[in-house]
Formats: C-alpha cells, structure tokens, sequence
C-alpha cells in the first residue's frame, strides 16, 4: 500500500494540464520590478539607484538580516527606479525597476549546460554559498534555504526530505524539473545532504507522476543513499508536516519545527537551485513558473527571470481567454487572487492559473449545517468551523486555545464546506491577529 | 394519615430553619465588602456597556472611578459632561469637562468618485478584505465598503448607504464612542468635536501618495497640494505625507480651506447653503489684510520651512 498522511486530505481535481509540456525559456521581457521582499523575514535593502547599469546575477538588494535573502538583478540593463508597487501581496512593495537592455550575465556564472557532479564536501563553504545565492524555498513558502540548513543548537538533522509531491491542482513545474533536470536535482540533493550532514535522502512524489517515480528510480538506482517515495495522492500532502508524516510517519509537534523530528523539507525546485549556485555560481534570478487554466490555449511550462510581470506568460500561453474570471498567483488551493497582470513573477511564484468566470465565482454563504465535514479534512486536526466563529467574533483568546496558530493554510475546509463558508478566509485573519497578540505578549 | 403530614411538615421546617441559620453565619463570615458608591455611580452611567470608556462595561467603569479618586482621566463618551457631573457628585470629585465628539468618515471615495478595478469576492468582511489586499479601487486607503463598522456600532449610528458605498455616521445618534474607529482596518473613523451647531470641517482622505497617484485613483482624494494649509489663518491644518489633516480643536470654522480645495477633498458638514457670491467675503478679507499681512507672511515662512523638512 502507498504511504500517504493520516489525518484529513482531501482529494480535488488533479487538472495537470501542462504536465506533457517540456520547460520552455521565456522571451526577456522589455522591464522587469523586483520587489526587495521575496521571502519571509526581513526585506533585502537595495543597493542599486536609478541610472545604475546592472548585468544579469548582479546582487541589487542585500539580506536584511539572518532570516532574509539577497535579491539579484534577474536581467541587464539600466535601473530605472526604486520605488513602490503592487506585488502579489496586494499591497504596493518596494522593489528595483530595470529596463532590460541585451542579456550580459555577471563575470563567473558558468550559462552552460554541463553538468557538474563533483563538489567541495565543505557545510560550511555549501551554505554560504546558498547564503549569497539568496536562495528560497521553491515551494512557494520562500522560507530562506539557509537558515534551514543551520538548525538551532542541540538539534540535529537525521535526514533530508526532498518534496517532489506539487500535490496543488493545475501546477507542473516541479514534475517538469524532475523529468528533465534530474541528473542536475540529484547533485543538488547530494549538495544539500553534505551540508546538512545527514547520511540518507528520501525524494517524496505522488503516485500521479509516474513518469517521474520512475525515472528518478532509475537514476538513483545505484546510489542508497537516496530513495524514491511514491505516496498516493492526497492534497495537502506537499505541507512539510503531512509530508513528513507520509514519508517517515512521525508527527512535528504543534509549533515546532520539522527539525524537531530530525526532517528538514526541501523542494525540488529548491534542490536545483542549490545546484545551480553551488556548482555553477548562479544565483536565484529565474523558475520555472506553470501557465495554466482550463480555458488558456496553450498551457506550459517557462523558465521565466524573476520580476517578469505575469502578463509576460499569459501573452506566451495565447493571452487572455474571453472567459477569464480569476488569475491566481500559485495553486488554485492556496494560490492567490491578484488584482491586476503587471504584478511581477517572484522567487515563490509556482504557477499563474487563469480560472473560467464561472467556476471561479464564489457560491453564496449559507448557515453552517454541523456537519463537520471541514473537520474531518482538516490535516491538522482542527476544528476549522469554530475557529471561523471565533475570528469572525473576534474572540482571540479562544482562537488561540483552539490552535489556530498550528493551521497551515491549505484551504481543505473552504473546498470542502458544502454551505460554502468562507472558513479559510477568516482563520487567515484570525491567524494574523492572534500572531501579532503573540508577538507583542514576547515583547 | 394525618401523623403522617405533621411528621413531615415538622421534619422540613426543623431543616429550613437550621439552612437559614447556617447560611446566616455563612454569609456573615464570607461578606465581602463592597463600596455602596460603586452602584451609586453605576446608577448614574447610561448602562449602554458600549466599552468607549476603555474599561469592559458601566461596572468595571464605576468600579474604576470609585478606586481612582480622580476623574481627570476618565470619561463616559455616551453619557457625556452632564453624566459625568452626576458621576463626580456622587464621589465629591471634580469632572473634566470634555468637548462633545462624533465620528466622521475620511473617505469619499464613492462609486462616483473611485472607480473599481477589480472585483472582491471573498468573505463581507473588512478585516478580511484588507488581510488580503488593499481593496478593490486604485485607492489602497480608502473605504472597502463591507460594513465592518456599521457592525460594530451598538447605537444604531452607522449605516451602509448601498448608492455610494460608503458608510453614512446619524450624528444625533453617535455617542463617540470609538467602536468603528478600532473597527475599521483602514482607520477612516476619527472622533472629532462636535463643532457649535454639530458644524465641522474635515479633510475626507487618507490617501498619502503623491498627488497625481491618488487623483487617478480616486477623484476626490486629497493631493497634498497645500493650498488649504497655506490659505488657513489659524495654523489648524498640518501637511503629513501629501496629506492635510485639520485639527478640530485649532479650527475656527472659517471654510477657507473648503473653497481653496482644487480636488474637494475638504467636507463642511451642518453649514447652512453658501450665499451668491456678494461682496460681503472680500470686506473681512480687506479689513484684515493691513494689520495681518506680516503676521501671516511670517506664519507662511515658517510653514515652507516645516515642509521642506518633511
């Protein structure tokens, strides 16, 4: 039997459009925004001003601190501005204009494709050179990679999780890296694992990609060290804990880390992007980002520059379909809604899905019948109905006793509610309140 | 038969009489003692347990002002001067006179005014809109229109107006006492004095882009031209990142700043109808110019100085 999470899941249309469709690189677009935030933790500080000519790898914004990342100039060109714009936060960032002009990359980032398999086994030299890459986590959380790999005093990793699940509807691009980059992921693999120290690697995918179990098979035949896990497929699985859960079947105890049970999660994205900066001196400046949606003509696969801006993709997939209701930046789960096209491609972005008008329209709320189905799904065994109340009532003393802090977001519940309650929404708001009460209780 | 019912009725008597007494000394050995002056000013306060004292009910507020021996620092928004004289004569303290608030909106971004760009469909809901995005116009600090403060106003003085999309403050209704104020996430509310006559002037905006930004989002944004705060002689409205503010307590109702606003960004509220322009503005205007001219230029000196520096 397929090993999967215990508790909750629930299982939405798969919709892999774009799975048959090889990464293509993305025309350069004319101007690129790169927002200084790109990751959780502090905000890059520029380091560029209007007028500066910058090449492609160039760092323009430095880490704010140890929680934060460098920013790279993703194209060459002169930098127009630094100022505010609409991120897919829906709030105006701060971020470096650059007009792109040809494409010169930075003195001693090796372009070509050669794969590189030998590596200074050096921790220390790894993570600091993944330091300065200003790499993220690939899976859309864009939580720093380094500070993953230098977990805290007394703790050690035993192992390194590589989550090859994308169990998100619509999304490819990482099914699409295992397939095609997979000799490159498994030095990637091998890189993070020297770093961490830890002797044994297990590559989670679900059981929806077999192209791709079976290929990373086939390679990692010879080497024991890294193992293939197929998990049937169940959403959210690709969530750190369920992930862990699935793989190892030990459970992360409420608020704390993986690294509490010894697991450190990477993507797969993520992997080749340490690779890519270990190896070949290349910093985080593009992804590979899913153009998809039911009604888009040509769903793909690009290898799109950081702070392209979305319309950029839509254009290249066959522009904007008549019946376009809703573009989300990432999955239809736990993708978000953006506001406009011009709001530029980031370190966490996975996909662009365009929705038909219709199925993206939300249903009219209607009175919770009680029938615990949110319950029953949710995989971190919450109550999500109750929180929903209590935030709405902006009862946070209960929201907090209740756990809401332990809910990951993954928006089981709201798919699941069938009076169509908008339960996610609310226990986002009371998740950020209590938080801020938490924080400021520390204080 | 009958034994049987005297038996009884003796039996439950002997017993009710001896839970009285043990329930008298009970009570007198666990008295705890309480301030008659505590339900003495509860009395008094209006019993809307609205919170807008910042204590959690008329009680906790009682409590506080009988333990305190000072009113300095507190006040009863909904029952006012008038309660809170009640409230000092019961404790034979002196009250604080306040000036009379009411809340007012800072946003006239109506539909007229600000078009939308984009559609919300997630939960009616303020706080939730605003945790997602910054709202459905070009505007991100003005008014989501889901009603998060009509909600919160437990005296019936906020309504939704569904024409504008605004909410609309029933002024005789409003006791200041703050709710929509910690309600609203973009903080439009302000509780400002209730000027003589309910008369006030406020700068319905809290837009801080610069000018062009905020005129294309929205035609009645403020733009942070200055020329209200150049215009004012009484010092009364401060220049804050490309946004004027009135000071209720400096402004003397003059409507100055109102004909000056180039995008009508400044509201005058209870103000009967403007005359025809008569000769009657200019006269003032004239008398004043001789001995106030150099007074003003000097006011007006100092006020590029203070922009320069912001």
């Amino acid at each position: 039997m397929l090993k999967t999470f215990k508790l909750g899941g629930v299982h939405p249309a798969e919709n892999k459009l774009s799975a048959s469709k090889a990464i293509e690189k993305l025309a350069l677009p004319k101007s690129v925004f790169i927002p200084v935030a790109q990751h959780i933790g502090a905000p890059a500080q520029a380091l560029v001003k209007k007028g500066d000519q910058v090449k492609v790898g160039q760092l323009i914004a430095k880490s704010g601190g140890f929680v934060s990342a460098n920013i790279h100039s993703s194209v060459s060109g002169t930098v127009k501005k630094v100022d505010l714009a609409m991120d897919s936060s829906g709030y105006p960032k701060q971020g470096i204009f650059i007009d792109v002009e040809g494409d010169e990359w930075e003195e001693g980032i090796d372009t070509s494709l050669t794969l590189i398999e030998k590596f200074e086994a050096d921790s220390k030299k790894i993570i600091d050179k993944i330091n300065a890459a200003g790499i993220v986590g690939l899976g859309g959380a864009t939580f720093p990679t380094h500070v993953k790999l230098m977990p805290p005093q007394g703790m050690k990793a035993e192992m390194l999780l590589i989550n090859g699940v994308e169990c998100e509807p619509y999304l490819t691009s990482d099914h699409r890296v295992m397939l095609e980059k997979a000799p490159e992921l498994l030095v990637g693999i091998r890189i993070l694992m020297c770093a961490l120290e830890v002797e044994k690697a297990y590559i989670g995918i679900e059981n929806n990609k077999p192209d791709a179990i079976a290929h990373l098979n086939e390679l990692t035949k010879p080497d024991q060290s890294i193992q293939v896990v197929p998990l049937k497929v169940k959403y959210p699985q690709g969530g750190e804990k369920q992930l862990i859960k699935a793989v190892t079947g030990r459970e992360v105890p409420s608020g704390a880390l993986p690294i509490a049970v010894g697991a450190v999660v990477n993507n797969v994205g993520t992997a080749l992007a340490v690779y890519e900066a270990v190896q070949k001196n290349k910093p985080l400046v593009e992804r590979v980002v899913t153009i998809t949606g039911k009604s888009v003509a040509n769903p793909s696969n690009f290898l799109v520059r950081v702070g392209t801006p979305i319309q950029e993709l839509i254009n290249a997939a066959g522009g904007l379909p008549e019946d376009a209701g809703k573009i989300i930046s990432g999955g239809p789960m736990m993708g978000k809604a953006v506001a406009n096209t011009d709001i530029p491609v980031t370190k966490g972005t996975s996909g662009i899905l365009i929705m038909q008008d219709k199925e993206a329209k939300r249903e009219k709320v209607k009175t919770c019948i009680r029938c615990t189905r949110c319950v029953t799904v949710c995989p971190m065994g919450l109550e999500p109905y109750y929180l929903m109340t209590v935030s709405e009532k902006q009862i946070w003393e209960k929201a907090e006793e209740h756990h809401i802090m332990d809910c990951i977001e993954c928006g089981s519940c709201s798919y699941t509610c069938p009076a169509d309650r908008p339960l996610l929404d609310y226990i986002r708001l009371g998740k950020a309140k209590v938080g801020n009460i938490i924080r400021s209780r520390k204080q | 038969m009958s034994e049987t019912i005297i038996y009884t009725m003796i039996a439950l008597s002997a017993i009710g009489i001896l839970a009285a007494v043990i329930l008298y000394f009970v009570a007198q050995k666990f008295k705890v003692y309480e301030d008659p002056r505590i339900d003495e000013v509860e009395t008094a306060l209006p019993g809307a347990n609205c919170g807008g004292c910042g204590f959690a009910g008329c009680r906790a507020f009682a409590e506080a002002c009988v333990k305190e021996n000072d009113l300095a620092d507190l006040f009863c928004p909904v029952g006012g001067n008038d309660c809170m004289a009640d409230v000092a004569a019961v404790l034979g303290l002196e009250a604080v006179k306040q000036d009379p608030r009411v809340a007012v909106l800072r946003c006239n971004g109506s539909c007229d005014h600000r078009p939308k760009t984009n559609q919300y469909d997630g939960a009616l809901s303020c706080a939730a809109a605003a945790a997602l995005y910054s709202g459905d116009t070009g505007c991100q600090y003005g008014c989501l229109s889901h009603g998060d403060c009509a909600v919160s106003c437990d005296f019936d003085a906020l309504h939704m107006n569904p024409e504008t999309g605004l909410p609309e403050v029933v002024d005789d209704k409003c006791v200041a006492c703050g709710a929509c104020v910690e309600a609203c996430p973009k903080s439009l509310f302000e509780l400002r004095k209730r000027g003589p006559k309910d008369r006030k002037i406020y700068v319905a905006c809290r837009n801080e882009d610069k000018g062009g930004v905020a005129k294309k989002s929205c035609e009645v944004a403020c733009i942070g031209c200055s020329k209200c705060f150049k215009v004012c002689p009484f010092d009364a409205i401060v220049m804050n990142n490309n946004l004027a503010f009135i000071d209720s307590d400096k402004c003397k109702l003059c409507r100055k700043c109102v004909v000056e606003c180039p995008t009508n960004a400044i509201i005058e509220l209870g103000f009967p109808p403007r005359k025809i322009k008569t000769d009657l503005p200019p006269k003032p205007a004239v008398k004043k110019e001789a001995p106030a001219k150099p007074e003003v230029q000097a006011s007006e000196e100092t006020k590029t100085d203070n922009s320069d520096q912001k």
